[in-house]
């Protein structure tokens, strides 16, 4: 359990490193004298001459060794301090606040959705297996895997905002506006886990102790009580784990697809326009939501299974 | 060396027929047309499909066909090419790290965990935004992503291997290390990475697409399958039929690359 901990914290220093180091090369690597840069920004593209760009070269010590200024970078980083974004001049702070509520909104949304999709469907496949809706399901779960997300995001939006016209195309503010992409989301998730969810149950269903429980006397409700729910439980939670790289790339996808103004479209937004700051933070954010989700997951896997077979 | 070949399943076949049909028309296209698809005819916007120009013309009146074939020829090129870098470094990487354990094994370990730690789109779109537009930055990015996957696998798979009594007693009769390899690792492995490759062929054909969707990828006029779709989403209502081409090539792409990596990819544990 330590152990579980200890490894992800050092996961998340690594996170903070990595994207860290990724965005002090960025920032090295754009174009034009890095003083001038900020200079213009402070005081106005035609108020910028060599006197203004060398005080401000003085303050922020841009003379110093690379080396130096890296590791300042890197301390700012620790103290949280991610400065403020080039487009607006909002501190970084401030902005990811606003944006992690909309996406946390976005994700919760389409999670629960799929739940209410896949553990439905998947345990229904496994009672009947071979049957007319399994293979449906098997068929339906493998087109939707071969499209990317925003695709099944676009053929939402052609058939029920511009054909049919029931939900607005993009944008956020009302409940209605958060429909189609938490739908496209939780179609994508669901296309996985359901199949994860029927083939544990059956598992679990065809087992020797399940049987052994019902040969026992117990009833088939007190059977799936206590011997079939928490045995079904893991490699479902284990999969959840599998499935965050796909909600937070979707969370990517679908927020620039709808417009929503959430951290995956602040992230593709700021490398759109350059603003290094801004990266920083979005990509330093979805970093450590993916490292503490998968903690938490970790943790209930090992609540639920303590036997410790896992690596 | 095992011979996968011969032991596809049908839905394996079906996913080598809908990927060889869209290689032959890629070819097609290229050496029977050999069309500029950055030509534009802005007298000829969205031509509807013809004998001339088959699959119509877009928003330039450039040809579709010969941009069809291009982003088709770009994407198998991109996939192929890390695909067959990723699993050469995840192979060689894995298979190093079991066999000789110790700090190798420690070493390659925490790397894998660094780069585990990052989900893999954002370590694609970060190196992306490094260097705008270049088709070998994301070249690199979409390797390095896909690499884990391999090298876990293989890892765990060699360990098994390499403790085993068969690989103990050819050891101990004194066969090389090459012998070792291709007698008891590769067969052990080579299934897995053969489904691995299919599936992450896939995988980097989404990556590309969705980086070109979401306009952090190649630039235009490059024809690249995600770009076009972003470039002929506004012309919907003008030119359906337009749109709706590079969507059916991801599909029919990433459906074949994962039914020819049949059932092995599901969970990899």
């Amino acid at each position: 359990m330590g152990k579980i901990v200890l490894h992800r914290l050092v996961q998340a220093m690594m996170v903070a490193w990595s994207v860290g180091t990724l965005t002090f090369v960025l920032l090295r690597s754009l174009p034009g004298d890095m003083a001038y840069r900020i200079a213009a920004g402070r005081y106005g593209y035609d108020n910028v001459d060599s006197a203004a760009a060398d005080a401000v070269r003085a303050e922020l010590g841009l003379e110093r060794p690379v080396l130096e200024q890296y590791l300042g970078w890197l301390g700012d980083l620790l103290q949280f301090n991610l400065g403020t974004t080039l487009v607006s001049g909002a501190p970084v702070s401030q902005e990811l606040q606003h944006q992690l509520g909309h996406s946390l909104l976005l994700a919760s949304m389409a999670l629960l959705l799929s739940a209410f999709i896949a553990l439905p469907l998947g345990i229904l496949c496994a009672l009947k297996s071979q049957g007319k809706l399994d293979l449906a399901s098997l068929i339906a779960s493998s087109l939707l895997r071969a499209q990317p997300v925003f695709v099944i995001g676009l053929i939402l939006i052609l058939a029920f905002a511009l054909h049919l016209g029931w939900f607005p195309v993009a944008g956020f503010g009302t409940a209605l506006h958060l429909i189609l992409p938490s739908v496209a989301l939780a179609l994508s998730l669901a296309a996985v886990s359901n199949r994860v969810v029927r083939n544990s149950t059956y598992e679990v269903l065809h087992s020797a102790y399940f049987e052994f429980s019902r040969i026992k006397g117990l009833t088939a409700r007190q059977t799936f009580l206590r011997h079939g729910l928490r045995n079904m439980a893991v490699p479902v939670v284990a999969c959840m784990g599998i499935q965050l790289v796909g909600l937070i790339e979707g969370i990517v996808m679908i927020e620039s697809l709808f417009s929503w103004p959430g951290i995956g479209h602040g992230l593709a937004h700021a490398i759109f326009s350059r603003d290094v700051p801004m990266i920083q933070g979005t990509a330093l954010t979805l970093g450590l939501i993916f490292v503490f989700i998968n903690t938490l997951i970790d943790l209930v896997c090992h609540w639920l299974d303590p036997r410790d077979n896992r690596e | 060396m095992t011979r996968p070949v011969k032991h596809l399943t049908p839905t394996q076949w079906a996913g080598a027929l809908i990927l060889g049909a869209l290689v032959a028309f890629a070819l097609l296209e290229w050496m029977l047309f050999d069309r500029n698809p950055a030509r534009q005819q802005l007298d000829a916007v969205f031509a509807l499909p013809s004998l001339h120009e088959p699959l119509g013309t877009d928003q330039f009146g450039r040809s579709m066909l010969a941009r069809m074939g291009a982003a088709i020829r770009l994407s198998f090129s991109l996939s192929l090419l890390s695909v067959l870098t990723s699993a050469l470094l995840g192979v060689l990487l894995g298979v190093w790290a079991a066999w000789q354990g110790g700090w190798v094994d420690r070493v390659l370990s925490f790397l894998l965990n660094t780069l585990l730690a990052l989900p893999g789109l954002v370590l694609v779109l970060l190196l992306a935004a490094l260097v705008p537009g270049s088709f070998a930055i994301l070249y690199l990015a979409i390797s390095l992503a896909l690499w884990v996957e391999y090298f876990r696998v293989v890892r765990a798979l060699t360990r098994t291997v390499v403790i085993g009594p068969q690989m103990q007693a050819s050891r101990l009769l004194g066969f090389g290390r090459g012998y070792l390899f291709r007698r008891h690792i590769w067969p052990a492995i080579a299934p897995s990475v053969l489904a691995l490759g299919a599936f992450g062929a896939g995988n980097a054909i989404l990556a590309l697409a969705s980086l070109g969707f979401v306009y952090v990828g190649l630039r235009p006029p490059t024809a690249e399958l995600g770009l076009m779709m972003v470039e002929l989403f506004p012309y919907y209502t003008d030119a359906p039929w337009a749109i709706v081409q590079p969507l059916i090539a991801v599909f029919l792409l990433v459906l074949g690359f994962n039914l020819l990596a049949g059932k092995k990819h599901d969970i990899t544990d």
